[in-house]
């Protein structure tokens, strides 16, 4: 009988033992850890891509092929982006009706701030993307919104990310628990499965980069963002990172969101946030 | 095997006149089925571009009076949204397997 309650309780102390020792993992690995995310993020591309250079990722399909690069490198002393870029600063610099400008809805006027993009509004509990605060700064202003996709928005947009050119990216996750939960929904986001092609962003931007799909090159997904919004070959046009989510759904079959949906707004936060420390580089130009 | 042609082609005859056309009946029931399906994919956030196109084109051939070619393509259109509920479903989980850790 002795022997038999030995058993018993050696078999429940074992067990204790084993769940005390599993238990801490199953929390750790369901724990929202952004800083963790992040570094794990960087260092898959730094150890996929060793001869990359850390700021060249941002650089898109450009840092993946030495050929393409020293095309792009020629055509950025003509850069296809410029117009926009002019009429960016005309627009930023042109009062609206009431006299006011954009300046006056920004932090330091606007100008150097494209790498503090999205943030996360304590007030209103969700994210805050430039083109969204750009729209908000019309609106409360008097005058009506711009398209999400292009034209006025990418023009803006071009400028304000051109004046913050090499400044590293810095987005900040309050201490609060709505703002982890914009960053997981825009890691899950991310990394599903959607569209008839069964594709996931990570399918083309983790598994994927440098290879090509038809003729084009597939771009990093760590510093994707830093170069937007971008003059594309392919659009024959200005495009902002809406319109760069919008036709990514469509690629793979997708029924896309509304530009600035809620799972827009967090993608972008989850992206930016994982290219913290990375230069911002737009407006950039890809084929 | 030479005998076995001609009662197979026999066969196929006498069932020929069971495979009637397609009815307005028909086409409004396939529809409706596929419509339902297509609405809870959209609700899901899960909405197929070739949901809508097939949908679509259903409904075009349905009004222009083809029922059979609108009710194919309404079961098309109904099997489209269910594998993209499937998806969203599967990958509720399904999605941790890609994460970077």
């Amino acid at each position: 009988m002795k022997a038999r309650t030995a058993l018993l309780l050696g078999s429940l102390s074992a067990a204790l033992v084993a769940f005390a020792l599993t238990s801490p993992r199953v929390i750790a690995a369901d724990k929202v850890d952004p800083v963790a995310d992040a570094k794990a993020f960087q260092n898959f591309f730094f150890q996929k891509f060793p001869n990359v250079k850390h700021e060249d990722f941002v650089n898109g399909p450009y840092s993946m092929n030495e050929d393409m690069k020293r095309q792009w490198q020629e055509k950025e002393e003509f850069p296809p982006y410029e117009f926009a870029l002019d009429a960016g600063k005309e627009m930023f610099a042109t009062p609206f009706k009431n006299g006011k400008t954009y300046a006056d809805c920004f932090p330091n006027g606007g100008i150097g701030i494209r790498q503090n993009y999205p943030y996360f509004d304590t007030k209103e509990g969700k994210v805050v993307t430039l083109e969204l605060a750009l729209n908000r700064c019309r609106e409360a202003n008097g005058e009506a919104p711009y398209s999400y996709v292009k034209d006025e928005m990418a023009s803006l947009t071009a400028y304000m990310a051109f004046t913050s050119r090499g400044k590293p990216m810095d987005i900040r996750i309050p201490d609060d628990p709505r703002a982890l939960q914009a960053f997981e929904n825009g890691k899950r986001y991310f990394y599903t499965r959607r569209g008839q092609m069964n594709f996931s962003c990570a399918s083309c931007h983790v598994q994927s980069p440098g290879e090509r799909i038809r003729a084009e090159i597939l771009a990093p997904a760590l510093g994707i963002l830093n170069a937007l919004p971008i003059y594309r070959s392919e659009w024959s046009g200005m495009g902002t990172t809406s319109r760069r989510f919008v036709t990514c759904n469509s690629q793979t079959r997708a029924v896309p969101l509304e530009p600035q949906a809620d799972e827009y707004r967090d993608v972008e936060y989850f992206l930016s946030y994982v290219a913290n420390g990375l230069p911002i580089s737009g407006p950039g130009a890809r084929p | 095997m030479k005998r076995s042609l001609p009662l197979a082609m026999l066969l196929a005859l006498s069932f020929a006149p069971m495979a009637r056309a397609a009815t307005e009946a028909d086409y409004k029931a396939a529809y409706a089925a596929a419509e339902s399906a297509s609405k809870e994919a959209a609700d899901m956030r899960n909405q197929w571009t070739t949901t809508v196109s097939t949908l679509a084109a259903a409904k075009k051939a349905g009004d222009g009076g083809d029922f059979d070619r609108a009710v194919t393509a309404a079961r098309e259109a109904e099997a489209l949204a269910k594998a993209s509920i499937f998806q969203a479903t599967s990958e509720k989980e399904a999605w941790k397997t890609m994460e970077i850790r």
